[in-house]
């Protein structure tokens, strides 16, 4: 019994102790920048082994619930905070300040059996909100067109609705899945889908569309001839005190390993080394 | 005894009997206090937009400016993924539950029933993954041919049972001599017509071209699997307690196995397949990672309603998708709207258990004096 009693007393202090950790950060959001965030924590955590950051990826809506609710030192966003989570943050005495760390474009995918080469903007709201109903009438086979679209929760969601839809709704058939890998996966097992992701997410398995023209491509992107395309965002409660772990972290954007890691990934770097 | 020791004995029973007492208490309370707080949520949403647009309503558009609320499509899809769970998982379950209890030999009763049990313990987010990255390429590249297949499994037995009961029927009245030669006809005659019928079927349904792999039926089918191993398992116990005594004196008053089976232990077992089916049903309606996954979340009724290789939206996928939009502080009408969608689920579960209570003391009342 004593054993027992001395085991519970040193597992509740050790606990104790590790929750008091500054060297802990909590990075939650967009499963577009969620990646770019993964791989930040993975090269900052090879360099400063005592350091621990976790990065989850529940969308940029949960993202700013996090922040706001300081369960998380960061959240990862692909869209800027509404103005009713501003109000929240500022409720809560939570001082949102926002890190442009990478330049994005959506990227409008089919599969790659698909002829479809290129959409106007206006096919693909039409295509969207119902009007096009079917391959045919783009002058593909006669197979009736099946649309994906991230959920309400994404940042991407909201991107697509705001440059594409312009406020028009989204047809009723429409399926909705919760990441962008959920889309790429959709689209290149089904010949009749059409879906949209971020930039880094197109491979070999999916066919990207030019869009009035222009291919999505970080050249594109960054000159903005490209027309879906978006910054980025890591928000932090206030500006990290400098030269603390989470200043380190969230400014690793500004560096040149940091910029050589998000062209890997696949994104456009706000520099230019 | 001494008098000490007595009272510290009742004493003890008191503390015990106390301590049973709270701990039904705390689940009651539990229950209770879920009830109350999903009410009390759910109802400032059916003061701000009233009762018709949620229950009559297809369009759901949450996000929308002007934000739409009608929950009729994501009613219709529940209900269809529960239907089909049902008819993939009750006659399946019921089917291999009587296979176990009576027709296999015991020892492979006691290798198959803990395989199964096993099936119980696949966690649900491994069944989803299963239903959209390989069920459902499945079924639009190949669905047709699976339809096909599934119709011969199904059909074929199923055929051939009914030719032997009607040809046994339709010759019962000729004399024997020439009863079997004029059954053998007889069967042969519709064995044919069965082939060709199930041959024309199944070549229309290899052509079938499914869109989208992500439909009702795919959540139906994996749905069932799930539910199979509940309703597999509990309807076998109550099988299993119908007892010995009652089959032995079935078979010693002359009944065949099946006349045992479908005319005295069925339904001395009733109230526990009931049980068994409700149990299953209620996994299936309450699963949510399978359909989020897997059902497409199209929030419309698909046409004709029974259509089933159309993308559904349900309840419970509904409520997990939308759940980080509808903070308390930012978003309060999806909050509240989020509640009332588990409203209507705890409704639901409410009216089945109040129909299955209602089932089981019928059948007691019928059945009497038997237990």
């Amino acid at each position: 019994m004593k054993i027992f009693k001395t085991l519970l007393i040193i597992a509740l202090a050790a606990g104790f102790l590790g929750a008091a950790d500054a060297n802990k950060i909590v990075v939650d959001g967009s499963t577009t920048v969620g990646p770019i965030a993964k791989a930040f924590a993975e090269y900052y955590m090879k360099l400063n082994p005592g350091v621990n950051i976790t990065v989850s990826e529940s969308g940029s809506g949960n993202g700013a619930k996090s922040l706001v609710n300081q369960s998380c030192q960061v959240a990862t966003m692909s869209r800027l905070l509404k103005l009713n989570e501003y109000e929240a943050a500022v409720h809560s005495e939570v001082l949102p300040v926002v890190h442009v760390v990478a330049l994005d474009g959506i990227a409008m995918i089919v599969h790659p059996g698909n002829p479809a080469k290129a959409l106007t903007m206006g096919q693909i709201k039409d295509i969207y909100t119902g009007k096009i109903t079917n391959w045919k009438q783009l002058g593909g086979p006669n197979v009736p067109i099946v649309i994906i679209s991230r959920d309400t929760n994404s940042g991407t969601y909201e991107t697509f609705e705001t440059r594409v839809m312009k406020g028009e709704k989204i047809a009723k058939n429409c399926e909705y899945v919760g990441s962008n890998g959920a889309v790429r996966q959709r689209v290149q097992s089904t010949t009749a889908a059409i879906g949209y992701v971020g930039i880094g997410f197109i491979d070999n398995t999916v066919k990207a569309l030019l869009v009035e023209n222009v291919m999505p491509t970080p050249e594109t992107v960054k000159d903005g001839s490209y027309p879906i395309a978006r910054p980025l965002y890591m928000v932090t409660n206030d500006y990290p005190k400098m030269g603390s772990h989470l200043y380190r972290f969230v400014t690793l954007y500004l560096s040149k390993k940091g910029q050589a890691i998000i062209e890997e990934i696949g994104f456009i770097p706000v520099t230019s080394y | 005894m001494s008098d000490a020791v007595s009272r510290l004995r009742r004493l003890t029973a008191l503390i015990l009997k106390g301590f049973l007492l709270l701990a039904t208490a705390l689940s009651l309370v539990a229950v209770l206090l879920i009830i109350a707080y999903i009410t009390r949520d759910a109802l400032p949403f059916f003061k701000l937009r009233g009762l018709g647009e949620l229950f009559t309503s297809t369009a759901w558009y949450p996000s929308g400016r002007p934000p739409e609320f009608g929950a009729l499509a994501i009613l219709v899809g529940s209900g269809l993924v529960t239907l089909g769970s049902i008819l993939v998982a009750v006659p399946l379950g019921i089917a291999a539950a009587l296979a176990l209890s009576d027709i296999l030999p015991y020892r492979l009763r006691q290798t198959v029933k803990p395989v199964i049990e096993i099936l119980a313990a696949i966690p649900s987010v491994a069944y989803g993954f299963f239903a959209l990255v390989i069920f459902a390429p499945l079924l639009q590249n190949r669905g047709g041919s699976l339809l096909a297949i599934a119709l011969w499994l199904i059909a074929l037995p199923l055929g051939l049972l009914l030719i032997f009961m009607v040809t046994d029927a339709a010759t019962r009245s000729i004399g024997e001599d020439m009863a079997s030669f004029a059954r053998l006809i007889l069967a042969a005659v519709l064995a044919v017509i069965l082939v060709r019928g199930l041959l024309a079927l199944s070549a229309r349904l290899t052509l079938l071209r499914i869109a989208s792999g992500t439909n009702a039926l795919n959540v139906s089918i994996i749905l069932g699997i799930m539910a199979l191993p509940t309703i597999i398992s509990v309807a076998e116990d109550s099988l299993q307690a119908a007892g010995r005594e009652l089959r032995e004196g079935s078979y010693a008053l002359g009944a065949t196995r099946a006349e045992t089976l479908f005319k005295v232990v069925i339904p001395a077992a009733g109230s526990g397949i009931i049980a068994a089916i409700i149990l299953g049903v209620m996994r299936a309606v309450g699963e949510t990672m399978v359909v989020w996954m897997a059902s497409g979340n199209a929030a419309q009724i698909p046409s004709p309603w029974f259509n089933f290789l159309s993308p559904v939206r349900t309840l419970t996928a509904t409520i997990a998708g939308d759940m980080g939009e509808a903070d308390q502080v930012t978003g309060s009408i999806r909050y509240h709207v989020l509640f009332a969608l588990a409203l209507c689920l705890l409704l639901t579960s409410f009216i089945a258990n109040l129909a299955s209570e209602w089932v089981l003391r019928r059948q007691k009342r019928r059945l009497g004096g038997l237990k």
